[in-house]
């Protein structure tokens, strides 16, 4: 939004973050479609925008959000009922499809939980069938609310790139039809891992330039850690979550406040005793981020390199490789001037 | 950026019972901040036991005085508060207008200063000043 936003929309704005992640999970469900429940939510908001300068916000904006998007949804799916109908009646196939519609979204409406709907969206922007890259940025949109702008600004790329990213990823997931559901418990591990990856990846981008000038790049750290947070909350028994959380916080806290790298060794410390954090990339590149900072070279590249050959994406075994090298480097004996 | 929500309740009564919610008010405020958990805006939250439990410290001429609550001289007491994490000023206050808050009652919203909003000098004298908290897993 423009600088000189006016309070209604700076207040609108406020809205569609806290919002946007239930609305389009709730959505998702309804009409099976990612890309489509997004775009459904967007017309909420544009109309948002159109009314609630001169009507004032709702008393339940949230709720105005919900309906006005589900009113759309209902056109579309009639819409889309009555294509099928008239070429069903094209091919000499008389079924009855009127009144179904409403039905099928009363039962969405009630039964489970957003919570559910809130863990399937997040599993599907994460999904594997996407490109690291993409997982991202679908995710700040559709989870976090984040412009194409605001994104781009935090991973320093150009909008157009970020926007196609987005364009192509809901393409790759409609055309492959993952549906919109949690995954099996035989691959639960695998997928979580994927969604754990991009909330590290993006925690990472912003604490990596957390001193510099760019306005954007805090707020990812901050927008990882509710993510973290979300996750911790709908999924409270895998331990690797919380084994994230724990990390992200820490080095925030470490870094960005004054307690120091010290402070936060000793509670990252803590937490390797943790047997199902074994083997958790994320673990020895904190502690080694953190063993660099006290000037512990030696140490450090140790932990990065471990860490390197931990993670499965492939821009981060390089930035962690890079770091590794750099503290051995620190660590060398060499001769002073 | 985060926020503290400061509730400051409507209520002029010292009686400590006076002080206890009702079931259903309980209840109501459950679902709001289990809403605020949800959406990984909650960092944490307490409610406080009334003044009449509590104690103010003044200070003057470099001397430190106890007054025992109540303090029925108070216009403005404290019931509670959260700590929240918001992308905006106009987030936070969107939270806090979304409280089921009783006839009265009033949220105090207040950015918190993170040590990055201070200059280096101050930042320095700040080190290692305080125990760091404890990473959520541990809880």
């Amino acid at each position: 939004m423009p600088a000189a936003a006016t309070e209604t929309e700076r207040a609108i704005e406020a809205v569609w973050r806290i919002e946007v992640a239930r609305l389009i999970a709730r959505l998702a469900r309804m009409v099976g479609d990612v890309g489509l429940a997004e775009d459904l939510a967007q017309d909420a908001l544009v109309i948002a925008l159109e009314k609630w300068p001169r009507s004032g916000v709702p008393e339940n904006p949230g709720a105005w959000l919900m309906a006005t998007a589900k009113n759309r949804a209902i056109d579309q799916l009639r819409r889309r009922r009555r294509l099928e109908r008239k070429q069903a009646e094209i091919a000499g196939e008389l079924r009855t499809y009127e009144g179904t519609t409403e039905t099928e979204i009363d039962a969405a409406e009630e039964g489970e939980e957003i919570e559910d709907d809130l863990l399937r969206l997040i599993f599907i922007t994460c999904h594997p069938l996407l490109s690291t890259e993409a997982r991202v940025a679908l995710t700040l949109r559709l989870l976090g609310g984040l412009t194409t702008h605001e994104i781009a600004r935090g991973f320093l790329v150009s909008e157009p790139t970020v926007a196609q990213r987005i364009v192509r990823a809901k393409r790759t997931l409609a055309e492959a039809q993952v549906p919109f559901e949690l995954p099996d418990a035989d691959e639960l591990e695998q997928r979580l891992g994927s969604v754990l990856e991009v909330v590290y990846l993006i925690f990472n981008e912003g604490y990596a330039a957390s001193a510099g000038e760019n306005w954007m790049r805090p707020e990812l750290c901050a927008e990882a850690l509710r993510l973290g947070r979300i996750l911790a909350g709908l999924a409270p028994r895998e331990p690797e979550v919380h084994g994230l959380v724990a990390l992200m916080e820490i080095r925030a806290v470490a870094v960005a406040m004054a307690f120091g790298p010290a402070a936060g060794l000793e509670l990252v410390d803590a937490l390797t005793h943790e047997p199902a954090l074994r083997g958790y990339h994320p673990l020895p590149s904190v502690r080694g981020d953190l063993l660099a900072r006290l000037g512990r070279y030696e140490e450090a590249h140790a932990e990065l390199t471990r860490a390197a050959a931990l993670t499965h994406n492939a821009r981060e075994r390089q930035l962690l490789s890079e770091r590794a090298a750099a503290c051995a480097w620190e660590s060398a004996p060499r001769e002073t001037g | 950026m985060r926020f503290m929500m400061i509730m400051i309740p409507n209520i002029s009564s010292t009686d400590e019972q006076d002080w206890a919610p009702s079931p259903e008010a309980v209840a109501a405020m459950g679902k709001y901040n289990d809403e605020l958990a949800k959406a990984g805006a909650l960092l944490t939250l307490d409610g406080l036991a009334p003044p009449a439990k509590g104690a103010r410290v003044a200070f003057a001429g470099g001397r430190a005085s106890v007054t025992d609550g109540p303090f029925t001289e108070a216009k403005e007491i404290i019931g509670g508060y959260w700590m929240i994490e918001a992308s905006s000023r106009e987030e936070a206050v969107e939270w806090a207008s979304r409280c089921p808050a009783a006839d009265g009652d009033v949220i105090e919203v207040r950015q918190v200063y993170e040590m990055s909003d201070f200059p280096p000098e101050v930042q320095e004298a700040g080190k290692f000043s305080q125990e760091p908290p404890k990473p959520t897993a541990a809880r």
